[in-house]
């Protein structure tokens, strides 16, 4: 059986792309580099928006990128289906490009924040969750200027009803609504997450912690049993 | 409107030129003059001016920093020494790293965001331009007194400067210092250093050679920014055309040095650059004449090609200016298509702007008249000398006198411990670190507050073998050691790097440096920067590790009043297998704790004298450099052999403080004995210590270790519990000390 490929993203700006990779690499996934100028998806199984200032960040986070001729692919196909899971400057592309709701604003604090932050699973349905246990207590780093999820109250209502909060902070870093760290779409298949699962997969390095590696097998998982 | 030509300046060779306002003296000018052998054109004043300021050529230092090149150890490591861009060192395995620390002190005083931002930016085109890929960088920083206005207005913006210009570019950042004194209020110091990864057959140089060949700039476009002295001349040579408001601080496009390095990355593994250098300081005019110098001896510029951002710039704004993010390359004619197509990939503009000749001289063109006609080693490598006059302080035998013996000890140690462990110096620095990245890159094994960061070596280019290596990497300096006495004090910043270094496992193999003092016009200063300089050249050779690069900075004072002396130190080593470093402080409960080395009672420019009195006299820490050598070699033979569980420099603040900053790493306690005056044993900050955490089982050998090396070895105690118990001293919970050391810079920074 040929391995389960996962593309990784790379717009210019786009920071963890490499993590990215080796992070699918060591769950035995096969990592694709897709190009944002490219009109091809190279017919991956899943693919992950890494973090990063994509085009600097300039006009907006994210704002410029959804419009990147490969977001010309991967806004049908994630609406038709293939699991994606964009972590940080992903999440806020994912917002810009109305494949998940709300935004993603200045930290409260004003301040850019690098820690290693307590979670809790909310949702262990997801494509990109189904590893974790219900309600699962992880540590992943946090690394962002502007995570602070806002939505109208509508949204927030209907999120929670629906149980599409996937991830919560445990100690709100940044003034996000309901400590909402990661939400996903009705279908379970797009994820969002403000933390980085690509920093927490080894030992030796990123967090001291590798729960980030069950994002990883958790895709891995569904794939192989697809 | 023309530009000033060589045929005009040939015509009017009386006509006053302001090379006064361009800060040039006039036996520098009667210099120009004689190598022309008529008046420079405006262009070729803006040339010489910013080529041979005190930044550029090194003027009044060069005489002394020679000693790092005679007095150098032999280093077998060292593959491109000082000189180029940055040095370069073997690290084994086919690997090489690169790294330097450089100042950008004045413009982060200034605008504190821009200026710190671009110094970072700086220091990574350095980087970049050896052939390397920054992996990390890092940042000695000094501020006035923590609770000054003005800190609060500079160290916001500059720890924002570094966050947002770093985290941009996707470089971790694993380290650095954050020290405050008042003696750096209007002069702060903001010293930026990078590291890169490069295979060892993989060097870039900064030359020019081959006939034909094109030089193209590429990056971003040429604006007015960063522009110091070039509209004193336009609006002197064209009273029209002022441009006398210019910006002197540049400003940063982090996007686009992170285009810029991907870009060239890929350039270098095209194989499509025979030479490179990196625009900084004095921009245009520094690149070309350094790589037309460096190389077949000759190039022709057409400045009307220089894509320009303020298309009203003059020639000699161009030559000047200091805008960001930009590189220049020297390319085969049959690469060009190659090269601009990779470019084009990365959205880099790039554009031709002239070609390698073999004529000697560096000719520039301006709407088809000849500008600047000049022999390019000229401007780039014979700039003035000086061998400025220096002497003693008049009050350094006073200062020296001036000994802690007369200061009062404390009866109540543990106050003691917390007022220092919650004095700005010593306490928690998560309110500055937690702004910058660690993680990105995913190779930080160590970072801020480990003793130095250290990084895994692995993956970095493509069809690299894999290796187990990994760097190490510290900066240190005590500016109140080097005032006391400068040839000591940047021993001990050598020593204390080379020591953090040491500590979590890695030979250390290099040095960089960052020599920051006041005006070399007074001779006092000049005194201070002779010593230091001595001092770390011989520390260099003792412990055999060269110097491979670094930087000065003058003319940090305000009026007479200088910073104090300080040179910051940076060391680079290597630790074989990285999975077998050390982790800084206790990691676990029930291990034997032990102090290495010997502690004197040393208290002068300690950070007790400091704090609680507020006294600056006497004479630093001895400098022992053998046994900083001796501890390394334990250190580094220990964590080869799995010997160590923790383990963490004693610096300012001695014991105390590194007791506490174990317990503090993880939060685990431990109970200690101190068999002498405990105050001494406690707070004295005597140099070529460490602190480590040995499993029971492995003590035996441990303590064989030492005594094969005669590196005395206390135990102490054992780790565990929840508090800090010094026996029939003191006892402090674990989390009052977290209270104590984790309180100040909120409060402080908000």
């Amino acid at each position: 059986m040929s391995a389960a490929r996962v593309g990784v993203v790379t717009f210019p700006g786009t920071l963890d792309d490499q993590d990215a990779a080796k992070a699918v690499h060591l769950v035995g996934a096969q990592a694709v580099p897709l190009w944002h100028a490219d009109h091809d998806l190279k017919g991956v199984d899943a693919v992950f928006l890494p973090g990063g200032f994509s085009y600097g960040d300039y006009l907006r986070c994210g704002a410029i990128s959804r419009f990147a001729p490969l977001m010309d692919e991967l806004i049908p196909a994630a609406r038709a289906g293939l699991p994606v899971l964009g972590t940080c400057n992903g999440f806020q592309i994912l917002c810009e490009a109305h494949l998940l709701p709300g935004a993603l604003t200045r930290n409260a604090s004003l301040h850019y924040v690098c820690r290693d932050q307590p979670l809790r699973v909310e949702r262990n349905t997801t494509a990109w969750t189904s590893s974790f246990g219900e309600g699962q207590e992880i540590v992943l780093p946090i690394k962002h200027g502007e995570g602070r999820y806002v939505a109208s109250a509508d949204t927030i209502a209907e999120l929670e009803a629906a149980g599409r909060v996937v991830v919560r902070y445990v100690g709100n870093p940044n003034g996000s609504t309901n400590d909402i760290a990661g939400i996903t779409n009705e279908a379970g298949n797009v994820v969002g997450l403000m933390p980085h699962p690509e920093h927490a997969v080894e030992e030796l390095v990123g967090a001291p912690s590798t729960d980030g590696r069950l994002f990883f097998s958790s895709i891995l998982k569904k794939l192989v049993n697809a | 409107m023309s530009a000033d030509s060589v045929k005009r300046a040939e015509g009017t060779p009386d006509e006053p030129m302001p090379f006064a306002e361009l800060g040039m003296k006039q036996d520098e000018y009667d210099r120009v003059k004689e190598i022309l052998g008529r008046r420079p054109t405006g262009s070729e004043l803006a040339i010489y001016s910013v080529m041979w300021s005190e930044h550029c050529s090194y003027k009044s230092s060069k005489v002394h920093l020679r000693q790092f090149a005679t007095k150098a150890p032999k280093s077998e490591a060292l593959l491109v020494g000082m000189g180029e861009n940055a040095g370069v060192v073997d690290i084994g395995d086919g690997w090489a790293a690169t790294f330097k620390i450089e100042s950008h002190n004045h413009p982060s005083y200034v605008e504190p965001h821009q200026g710190a931002a671009t110094g970072v930016g700086g220091i990574v085109r350095d980087i970049m331009s050896m052939g390397a890929r920054p992996i990390a960088v890092m940042d000695a920083l000094r501020f006035g007194a923590a609770d000054a206005p003005d800190t609060r207005r500079v160290l916001p913006g500059v720890v924002e400067g570094i966050s947002h210009y770093g985290n941009c570019l996707g470089l971790p950042n694993i380290g650095g210092e954050v020290v405050f004194d008042p003696c750096y209020i209007g002069n702060p110091l903001v010293n930026a250093l990078c590291v890169g990864l490069l295979r060892k057959d993989q060097i870039k140089l900064a030359t020019a050679p081959g006939p034909g060949n094109k030089v193209v700039l590429f990056g971003a476009s040429t604006g007015p920014d960063g522009i110091g002295g070039a509209s004193v001349l336009a609006s002197a040579t064209f009273e029209d055309e002022s441009h006398a408001k210019r910006p002197a601080v540049q400003v940063g496009d982090p996007f686009m040095e992170k285009l810029l390095i991907e870009c060239c990355l890929e350039l270098y593994a095209a194989d499509v650059v025979v030479g490179i250098q990196d625009l900084g300081a004095a921009g245009v005019s520094c690149a070309t004449t350094e790589l037309a110098a460096k190389g077949t001896g000759g190039m022709t510029v057409d400045l009307n090609l220089v894509p320009l951002r303020d298309p009203s710039l003059r020639p000699e704004e161009i030559l000047m200016s200091e805008s960001q993010e930009r590189m220049m390359a020297v390319v085969r004619p049959e690469d060009i298509s190659a090269f601009m197509a990779i470019c084009e990939k990365w959205d880099v503009p790039a554009t031709v702007i002239g070609e390698v000749t073999d004529t000697g001289r560096l000719v520039m063109t301006w709407d088809g008249e000849v500008i600047v006609d000049i022999p390019p080693g000229t401007a780039a490598d014979e700039g003035p000398v000086y061998e400025r006059p220096y002497q003693e302080p008049a009050g350094q035998a006073a200062l020296n006198a001036d000994t802690p013996d007369r200061l009062e000890r404390p009866t109540d140690l543990r106050a003691t411990l917390l007022r220092l462990l919650g004095s700005p110096n010593l306490a928690d620095k998560e309110w500055v670190t937690s702004q910058y990245d660690r993680y990105v890159r995913s190779n930080t094994v160590l970072a801020q507050p480990a003793d130095a960061g250290v990084l895994r070596v692995s993956e970095v280019m493509d069809g690299a073998e894999p290796t187990t290596r990994g760097i190490a990497l510290a900066t240190d300096g005590n500016g109140r050691y080097a005032k006391l006495d400068p040839y000591a004090g940047a021993q001990l910043a050598l020593a204390e790097a080379y020591r953090n270094v040491a500590v979590t496992g890695a030979k250390p193999l290099a040095v960089t440096n960052c020599l920051n003092f006041g005006s070399p016009e007074d001779p006092e200063v000049m005194w201070q920067f002779a010593e230091a300089v001595r001092g770390l050249a011989d520390a260099c050779r003792t412990l055999g590790v060269p110097v491979t690069g670094g930087n000065v900075s003058f003319y940090n004072q305000t009026g007479s009043a200088a910073i104090h002396p300080t040179p910051v130190v940076g060391v680079l080593g290597v630790i074989d297998d990285v999975a077998r470093r050390v982790p800084s402080g206790f990691t676990g409960e029930g291990l034997r704790v032990a102090l290495l080395g010997e502690t004197r009672e040393e208290f002068g420019g300690s950070e007790w004298a400091n704090v609680v009195h507020g006294h600056l006299g006497g004479l630093p820490p001895q400098a022992d450099l053998e046994a900083e050598q001796a501890l390394a070699t334990v250190l580094v033979e220990a964590a080869r052999r799995g010997l160590l569980e923790g383990s963490h420099d004693l610096s300012d603040g001695g014991l105390a403080i590194a007791l506490a900053e174990a317990c503090l790493a993880r939060g685990v306690g431990a109970t200690v004995t101190l068999n002498d005056d405990p105050f001494t044993g406690l707070f004295s900050e005597s140099a070529a210590r460490a602190l480590v955490a040995v499993r029971p089982e492995a003590f035996e050998e441990f303590a064989a270790l030492c005594a094969e090396h005669e590196v005395p070895c206390y135990g102490l105690g054992l780790t565990g519990g929840d508090a800090l118990v010094v026996e029939g001293v003191l006892e402090v919970p674990v989390a009052e000390l977290r209270e104590t050391h984790t309180a100040t810079l909120p409060a402080l920074f908000g």
